[in-house]
């Protein structure tokens, strides 16, 4: 982080006012801090990859291959054929300019390239040279241009700084996603072998053990098993996890960030007490799983083939088992891939039940295809239920705010569930203002598979507009805890609140949870789940 | 000077300047008051079909609805049926709203750096200029029914007394020719001065802003200033209707100037980013329901992929799962 610029330099010279030169004029500038390495050749072989080769991001020669303007042409015309969002997306752009100070990079860079009209106008200058009438007769003055090397860095740059969060496509009057816009040219990247070590090295990963982080099963259950001393000595309970267990009732699988850094691991504890309470009082059977130890999908960042490929275990290993439905943690574009994909792509899951919470007999209508459970639903029933004993008042030293995930937030509509959970088991919370949460939310500035080291400076200046609207509410209201419901964001907002407002901590929703859980037998608590004194147990 | 609104300029002159010229030096009535009317029509009809057709044979793999509001989840939670559809019926409201009342641009929040704070604000110009010269636009076009339809049919003559009511000026004035005059004026000067706006524009933006700039001012022109004789108009435009077109003695040049204007919308018109007005019909992310959990949707082209199956993980890793106490499936 050496070379970062201090922050308050980025927002005092942060400027917006567009170039004087056209954006087509204005050569790509690959600049440290601003982009991921490139990726491992081995780990791109591991998935069977094509044109798999060594280049350097900041090389004048990317080794391209050969015929790569005609794989690229090729692998356009394929997908415009294969969805209607990318044809209608490419064709019916006004340039009425809603979105260009929509997205969080723009906001946080003032490159122009990063307004989103910009980031899809970079792909639309090609698609009208090489499939429109005008482009091919007018050229440059219908907005079109010839694919060469400079334009491709240029796509690859830009389409590694978007995150996919969709905040653009809710100010669109045609719905125009510029998600849609980046996962189709990052799939055409791909064709050429261009990824980021960020991405492929998980998604390799993934494919072979089950995790983004590469934990291996024995090495999966040794976590945990770290979490239950630690959760022993702070509440005397041994809440024992259950791993690939047959004939469970529910599979719970989430993120393995949650098992490998904090905070996330406080989250990942907390998901433990939750089920070890639920098994105590209610005879509730969960179990993990080491084979789909992961929820994230960073194929999802790759190719709808690559999502589909990591997301099949999860499906596959909750019919293995013979769980009568699958229980999903807290990550934000894990949720998407459950949401609007899963089913379509691996489904239909007929080998499973729809979806009743046996504890309170709620069916959760919502899901009863996919038969897939986001945690805040689940513990939103149960909380409204009144099925867990709850002490709201092991939360006091915290003041609360909620950082709404993009994909939950966008590409699935959850934004009242967390907010019940939290107001449940915390005194004091208090939303940032309207326009940066819900469907306004802004990205952490690192997903979509962002949140490397090299990029760092991306990251800090994309999570601006986050960033701000915290410090507006620890400001206002003394807010010292920002919580979420995706692993991304437990990864990356650390580093971004210490960038920005350093006063305030990050934590997942069910930690707070189970901080306030009161589970039967327990010892007389003295610290959370951080081992930090409860309100009232300082010395 | 920006070369893409001065390209487009120009040829928005050039035009009037071709029509003009034609009728009045070439004396080609014929040419410009039917067969390119003729022409241009059939190009669009068959283009804007062309298009729209194309986009409805192209699949639709997955259901992505961007979620602008609350899921129908728990029973207890209140759902936002418009922007977060459940139901084709919701998508229907979803989709009015968004055709009709312009939804999402209502939301626009437009971001300013204060100080140390970042705010973003509500900004309604952009929507309401829009709205302005789309239901001008509209209204224009509907009022034009009259030189198409003998009798004139009862629509018409109601919303040409709406659009009149301030009774105002001989001819009375419409309002709508003013607001369109409007509008258009506001979205072309938003494009050339806004900066951002300035810089993303395209000369195929501007293209239709200074041509539909330039049918108002020519029908403006003809109903107000030069009086053209409309009965005779109209005998034009019934021969073309019916089919039996013909070109009375009379009609001033400048109507066959707005004529061919209108002519040459129409043939762009599906070559263009106008049809956004079809596109946004097709948008996946505003058309399709929000329930995807609970109804599947069907990819017509998914195709199996390679997976690593249980089995091969399971022979990856068998020896450290067994000796970590893991349940596995072969003991060997």
């Amino acid at each position: 982080m050496s070379d970062l610029p201090k922050s308050e330099e980025i927002l005092k010279d942060v400027e917006h006012a567009p170039p004087k030169k056209g954006w087509m004029n204005i050569p790509v500038d690959i600049r440290k801090g601003m982009y991921c390495y490139a990726a491992n050749p081995k780990s791109l072989n591991a998935l069977g990859f094509p044109n798999v080769h060594e280049w350097n991001p900041k090389d004048e020669d990317w080794n391209l291959p050969e015929n790569w303007q005609e794989i690229l042409h090729k692998g356009f015309k394929e997908r415009l054929d294969r969805f209607r969002s990318v044809k209608v997306f490419m064709d019916i752009c006004v340039r009425c300019g809603a979105c260009a100070d929509k997205c969080h990079y723009f906001i946080g860079t003032g490159d122009p390239k990063n307004m989103p009209v910009l980031r899809a106008e970079l792909l639309r200058s090609v698609y009208r040279n090489d499939f429109t009438l005008a482009g091919k007769l007018l050229g440059k003055i219908a907005g079109a241009r010839k694919m060469d090397e400079d334009v491709l860095k240029e796509w690859w740059y830009y389409l590694f700084q978007c995150s996919e969060c969709r905040r653009c496509s809710v100010f669109c009057p045609y719905g125009i996603d510029t998600a849609e816009i980046t996962i189709f040219g990052r799939e055409l990247l791909n064709l050429l072998g261009l990824n980021i070590d960020w991405i492929a090295t998980p998604v390799a990963n993934c494919y072979r053990t089950g995790n983004h982080l590469g934990i291996q099963p024995h090495a999966f259950k040794d976590m945990l098993d770290f979490f239950v001393e630690d959760i022993e000595d702070i509440t005397g309970i041994n809440v024992e996890p259950q791993f690939n267990k047959k004939g469970a009732d529910i599979l719970f699988i989430t993120p393995s960030g949650d098992v490998f850094a904090d905070p996330g691991t406080y989250t990942c504890m907390g998901y433990m007490m939750l089920f070890k309470y639920l098994k105590d009082k209610y005879g509730l059977d969960v179990t993990w799983s080491t084979y789909a130890s992961e929820g994230g999908n960073f194929g999802f960042f790759t190719s709808h083939e690559t999502m589909k490929r990591l997301n099949s275990k999860m499906y596959a290993e909750a019919k293995r088992l013979g769980v009568k439905w699958i229980l999903g943690g807290e990550c934000g574009h894990m949720w998407r891939v459950i949401n609007q994909y899963m089913d379509t792509m691996n489904g239909p899951a007929d080998f499973l039940e729809e979806p009743v919470n046996p504890i309170t007999g709620t069916r959760f209508e919502n899901a009863k295809s996919t038969k897939m459970v986001h945690i805040s639903e689940f513990t939103a029933d149960l909380i409204k239920h009144g099925k867990l004993d709850l002490d709201p008042s092991r939360n006091d030293d915290l003041k609360v705010t909620f950082h709404d995930s993009c994909n939950p937030a966008r590409g699935m509509g959850m934004f009242d569930e967390p907010r019940y959970v939290i107001r449940s088991v915390c005194n004091q919370f208090y939303d940032m203002p309207r326009n940066t949460i819900r469907e306004n939310t802004f990205c952490c500035g690192s997903g979509s598979g962002l949140n490397a080291g090299e990029d760092m400076e991306l990251r800090m200046t994309g999570g601006l507009p986050r960033a701000n609207a915290v410090k507006f509410v620890h400001e206002k209201h003394g807010v010292n805890m920002l919580a979420c419901v995706c692993a991304i964001d437990r990864a990356a907002f650390p580093d971004l609140m210490s960038y920005w407002v350093p006063e305030v901590d990050v934590t997942g929703l069910t930690e707070l949870v189970a901080n306030a859980l009161i589970l039967p037998g327990e010892k007389q608590r003295e610290t959370n789940l951080r081992g930090e004194p409860l309100p009232g147990m300082e010395e | 000077m920006n070369e893409k609104y001065l390209f487009s300029l120009m040829s928005v002159v050039l035009l009037f300047l071709l029509a003009y010229a034609g009728v009045e030096v070439a004396g080609l009535q014929v040419l410009f008051g039917v067969i390119i009317p003729y022409m241009a029509l059939i190009v669009f009809l068959a283009g804007f079909a062309y298009r729209v057709i194309q986009w409805a044979q192209t699949p639709v793999p997955y259901k992505i609805p961007t979620t602008g509001g609350q899921q129908k989840s728990l029973p207890w939670i209140q759902h936002a049926a418009i922007d977060c559809p459940d139901t084709k019926a919701q998508v229907v409201g979803r989709m009015a709203m968004e055709v009709l009342l312009f939804r999402s641009l209502f939301r626009n929040l437009v971001f300013k750096k204060e100080g140390d704070k970042l705010a973003y604000r509500m900004e309604l110009f952009l929507w309401l200029g829009a709205i302005v010269f789309h239901y001008a636009f509209l209204v224009v076009t509907i009022r034009h029914l009259r030189f198409f339809a003998e009798p004139v049919p009862f629509f018409v003559t109601g919303l040409e007394k709406v659009d009149s009511f301030l009774q105002l000026g001989l001819p009375v004035v419409y309002m709508s020719g003013i607001a369109l005059l409007a509008g258009v004026l506001y979205l072309a000067i938003r494009r050339i001065y806004v900066g951002h706006t300035r810089y993303i524009s395209l000369a195929s933006d501007f293209f239709p802003l200074f041509l539909i700039l330039a049918i108002a001012v020519t029908g403006i022109m003809m109903r107000y200033f030069t009086k053209v004789d409309i009965p005779t108009v109209k005998e034009l435009t019934m021969g073309l209707v019916t089919f039996r077109p013909a070109v009375p003695e009379g009609i001033g040049t400048l109507f066959f100037v707005h004529l061919f204007l209108v002519s040459v919308l129409l043939a762009y018109f599906p070559f263009s980013k106008l049809m956004h007005m079809g596109g946004v019909f097709f948008s996946p992310t505003r058309n399709m329901t929000c329930n995807t959990r609970a109804e599947r949707h069907v990819n017509p082209w998914n195709y199996p992929v390679p997976v690593h199956t249980y089995e091969e993980y399971e022979d990856d890793f068998r020896e450290h799962m067994i000796e970590a106490g893991l349940p596995v499936e072969k003991k060997e």
